[in-house]
């Protein structure tokens, strides 16, 4: 095929991204735009594959048995189970940039396409390549087992860990001008590997250095390393059709990390430098003070509570994920709504552990998504609210995040969920949230405890109503 | 421990401190309970009733207060004619005696149960916190009296309350006001509203209002400012202007309604007045006053405490005992009071009690022990009603926004444009290409992706996730290579970007087929 021809493919295939990612805007043009995505993608292919000379079948056969593996993944996975799976998918890319990083150093002709400063910016890419990709592999790794709780959610903060990391990213600096000088050389192997190890070491330390609830930030975070490494391959085989997918996907991801950065009020370096309330610990003492009693309530009369309520509010968290509660949530709305009840949902971005995490549940569930609405949307409308209930949430309903500037979440937006007429949390127990951190919530004179696991609790709501 | 209950001696009171439901409880938290043969009788509960429930049934009073070691009473303690003998002096040391002792009217009685070296808690005296709500006796028996207060007011009302209209003439519905909306006028105003009647109220507190309305009643108001909420919940006295313009606007109002229900109080005060001689005048014959203060000298002057009389062709109905007129309901509900309070005396459920000072409620009640006089306690801190809006939250920390300045884009601006002019003059013009593509890509992927609804962020990462695979076609350009190790590392990774585009797809997919509308 001609070079004239594989490049225009390659550029419908951007436009199609493009396409793609602009469909996710809203929730009718959405499906479009995957269909957009698997269109570009099999362009892509299919002009790429048309120049493979030899070993064919292997080609096939590693397409074909990784298609199957990706689409029984796909049908089995559980709803709750996204945060992992989008871990994991992340890990294969950042592999990928790391193998073809290295099957591109071995290849001999690359000595005869190169010289002088060419040669050692495309070592430079290389490096950065498999650099990025050897992170994003080892941090989606530990993303993945920390999700799926193979591995404990708390941080793991080592000693001087600032310091080591910045020893890290030195000793990576100096592998690099290693490498660079001994690859003109004709070797470099050997620095590379160890940079290699050092990268995923990196990526281990980094995510294990981060806890539960800041997930989102993670997840988001490695999404956008994933697309960083696609670019630097598609530098390093100077292929525009991935600069272009790999800046993509890398700014979407940059984009969520802030959106999630933004909604804790956290900084993002604080986020990835791990730990939540390490730098202002001890500053909160003042809120351990008496907080006075919590009111709990059974199942039946939370549920004359909303028989008797005109509007209410849910507020979901990562609690009605645990609890696998979004389908009794969904029956309860409905039945809700039969008794002329507004229901609506308020979504914090944070809720849950990955971007949309709480949208994607209650879609599962069935429940209709234009009365699910964002906490700016919302967080105006709750003086009117008759009946707010919290599912499972806690941090994102705090009022000490504005009230106490102490707080470690102070400056945080939450859901302004007291300030309606009455609020039902429901909760396994009094433990305090992610940030560790006592919710004045549960003292306020017009909220109501429901305590128990979600889903129990709700069905027992739902018979009652 | 033992608990003994004895028959009110106070004349006309048919109360009990227990009833049989609530023995059971008592029973089941370890305690043993002796009931005076009798005493369930004025409220309709038999002995066979108390047998039944566990509790031993003693002939006499004297067997209860000598076996007993904690005595429950509703009445306050006073002469016992059948043991001839001072309810007092029938204590001995270390017993626990729980009923109305009012202490603030009574401090000889809290100095006689000094010396016994008993301990007494006063319902009455239960802090009037959140806490405390399902103790609190006089919440429950205001309730009951407020109802009450209603029904009798009906008997001597010789009308119908509800308006109608039939075919023997139009009847007006009957017009009450209600004076006080504490707990017992809320309950009046909830049971003359339910009755039909035309109900208004008023009170000096103007957070009340809002209940008032609640309950679709009309809340009289003054056009004067002056908040009367004292501590606790409770009123405090107002300022002469103040009362001035309260008498005229009941004085007006006296001309127009058919039935007054007072029920205003200050603790520890006589009772205001507020409705004057000229204005019991006023009213129209057969209208009915119901003096809820009357035991406290009364909010109207005419009335007599335990009565009722007909002045100037008006019904003044001073009971005192509207509580015992409703005996059953009352017994039950004290009954629960006491038991609550019991329950939250007997951590351990093993039938003991401890008097732990350091409890708010336990403290407030407690108006005597060890010898010792222990009443007023300490203030408590909390007031039912919301207090006043001094805890302004405080505003997020952001607000003071800064101004944008011009220097810090400035620098970045200066420090980029170097940045790319020093990469240019280094890098050979293909590079620049593969950059300035990159650059270009990075801005489109930032404005397409602040499009994205928050709703579908995961979507959105399942499939930058699936097109980021496109690393893929490094791998296809690399497995035609001669170097077997080569073909079989660019194998693998075709295997495993394959996984993530099919994957990557189909999720987003399932995920995007579930947003419905």
């Amino acid at each position: 095929m001609s070079p004239g021809i594989i490049t225009a493919s390659y550029v419908g295939a951007t436009i199609l991204f493009i396409l793609a990612l602009g469909g996710l805007s809203h929730q009718e043009t959405s499906r479009r735009g995957n269909i957009f995505g698997i269109t570009g993608m099999a362009i892509a292919l299919i002009v790429t594959i048309a120049g493979v000379t030899s070993n064919i079948e292997i080609l096939i056969g590693g397409l074909v048995i990784g298609a199957s593996i990706g689409l029984i993944l796909a049908k089995r996975v559980q709803m709750t189970e996204m945060p992992e799976l989008v871990a994991i998918l992340h890990s294969l890319v950042g592999l990928a940039a790391v193998l073809v990083g290295f099957a591109n150093f071995m290849d001999p002709a690359r000595l005869e396409h190169y010289a002088g400063v060419e040669l050692t910016i495309h070592d430079i890419e290389t490096y950065l390549g498999i650099l990025i990709g050897a992170i994003t592999f080892s941090g989606s790794v530990i993303a993945f087992g920390k999700l799926s709780g193979k591995i404990g959610g708390n941080p793991m903060l080592l000693p001087a860990r600032h310091w080591l990391n910045l020893g890290l990213l030195i000793a990576s600096i100096w592998y690099c001008v290693q490498f660079v000088e001994q690859s003109a050389a004709g070797s470099g192997m050997l620095p590379l590997l160890v940079m290699t190890a050092i990268a995923l070491l990196f990526g281990i330390h980094m995510v294990m250095a981060i806890g539960g609830a800041d997930m989102p930030v993670v997840i988001s975070m490695l999404n956008s390393y994933s697309g960083w490494a696609a670019a630097a391959t598609g530098f390093m085989l100077n292929n525009d059709l991935l600069i272009v997918t790999g800046a993509l996907v890398g700014s979407s991801g940059a984009i969520l990390s802030y959106i999630m950065c933004r909604a804790m009020n956290r900084k993002f370096l604080a986020v990835i430098a791990g730990g939540f309330g390490t730098t202002t610990g001890g500053s909160s003492a003042g809120s351990d003070a008496e907080q006075g009693e919590v009111i709990a309530l059974e199942a039946p009369e939370v549920a004359s509570l909303l028989n008797e309520a005109k509007e209410v509010m849910i507020i979901p968290g990562y609690g009605m994920a645990v609890a696998q509660a979004q389908h009794i949530v969904c029956e309860l709305t409905k039945a809700l709504k039969k008794k002329k009840v507004n229901v609506r949902f308020g979504i914090h971005p944070v809720a849950g552990r990955m971007p949309g995490h709480m949208n994607v549940l209650l879609a599962e569930a069935k429940v209709p998504y234009d009365i699910v609405y964002e906490m700016d949307e919302i967080n105006d409308d709750f003086p009117n609210i008759d009946v707010s209930m919290v599912i499972g949430a806690n941090d994102i309903v705090n009022p000490s995040a504005l009230t106490d500037p102490n707080s470690p979440i102070a400056g945080m937006p939450v859901l302004e969920c007291w300030k309606g007429t009455t609020t039902i949390v429901l909760k396994r127990s009094m433990a305090t949230g992610y940030a560790g951190v006592q919710n004045p919530l549960f003292f306020e004179e017009n909220t109501r405890m429901l305590f128990g696991d979600a889903k129990t609790s709700l069905d027992t709501v739902f018979k009652n109503l | 421990m033992k608990i003994g209950i004895p028959k009110e001696i106070h004349d006309g009171e048919k109360r009990v401190a227990t009833t049989p439901d609530v023995a059971k409880q008592l029973i089941k938290l370890g305690f043993e309970v002796l009931v005076e043969s009798g005493a369930g009788e004025g409220s309709s509960f038999s002995d066979a009733a108390y047998t039944d429930a566990g509790v031993t049934v003693a002939e006499g009073a004297k067997a209860i207060w000598d076996d007993s070691d904690i005595i429950l009473k509703v009445r306050s303690l006073e002469f016992n004619s059948s043991l001839n003998s001072e309810e007092v002096d029938l204590l001995r040391e270390k017993q626990v005696i729980i009923t109305f002792l009012a202490p603030a009217q009574n401090p000889d009685l809290l100095k006689k149960l000094a010396e016994k070296k008993v301990t007494a808690l006063s319902m009455d005296s239960v802090p009037r916190i959140s806490r405390a709500q399902k103790m609190d006796a006089l919440s429950s028996m205001g309730n009951i009296a407020g109802y009450r207060a209603v029904v009798e007011a009906a008997q001597h009302f010789g009308r119908f309350f509800t308006g109608q209209i039939t075919a023997a003439g139009k009847i007006p519905p009957a017009k009450v006001m209600v004076i006080g909306a504490g707990v017992a006028g809320l309950a009046a105003i909830g049971a003359a509203k339910s009755m039909g009647a035309i109900v208004r109220a008023f009170d000096t507190r103007p957070e009340v209002k809002e209940q008032v309305e609640s309950m679709n009643a009309e809340f009289l108001e003054l056009d004067f400012e002056e908040e009367g909420s004292g501590t606790g919940g409770y009123a405090k006295v107002m300022s002469k202007e103040f009362i001035e313009a309260e008498m005229a606007l009941f004085a007006e109002q006296a001309k127009e309604v058919d039935i007054i229900i007072t029920t205003a109080l200050i603790p520890g005060k006589p009772a205001p007045e507020l409705i004057k001689e000229e204005m019991v005048v006023s009213m129209k014959d057969g209208s009915v006053i119901v003096d809820l203060a009357a035991e406290q000298g009364g909010n109207c002057k005419l009335s007599e405490a335990g009565v009722v009389k007909k002045v100037h062709g008006v019904s003044i109905i001073g009971y005192t005992d509207l509580p015992s007129r409703l005996a059953a309901q009352s017994s039950q509900l004290y009954g629960t009071n006491l038991r609550h309070l019991l329950t939250d005396m007997c951590k351990d459920k093993d039938g003991n009690i401890t008097v732990d000072m350091e409890d708010e409620v336990v403290r407030g009640a407690t108006v005597v022990k060890d010898g010792e006089v222990t009443w007023p306690p300490p203030a408590p801190k909390l007031s039912a009603a919301p207090p006043k809006p001094l805890e302004k939250p405080v505003e997020p920390a952001e607000v003071v926004e800064e101004k944008p300045s011009w220097f810090g884009p400035l620098v970045t601006f200066i420090v980029g444009g170097l940045a790319l002019l020093g990469l240019g003059s280094v890098a050979p013009a293909s590079f620049m290409a593969h950059f300035t593509v990159f650059v270009l890509a990075c801005f489109v992927g930032y404005m397409v992706i602040w499009n994205v609804t928050a709703a579908l962020h995961t979507p959105l990462m399942s499939v930058t996730n699936a097109i980021s695979s496109i690393i893929v076609i490094g791998a296809i350009l690399q497995i035609s290579s001669e170097d077997s190790l080569i073909m079989w590392i660019a194998g693998f990774a075709v295997t495993i970007t394959a996984i993530n585009i099919t994957g990557g797809f189909a999720v987003t997919r399932r995920m995007l087929e579930m947003f419905r509308r």
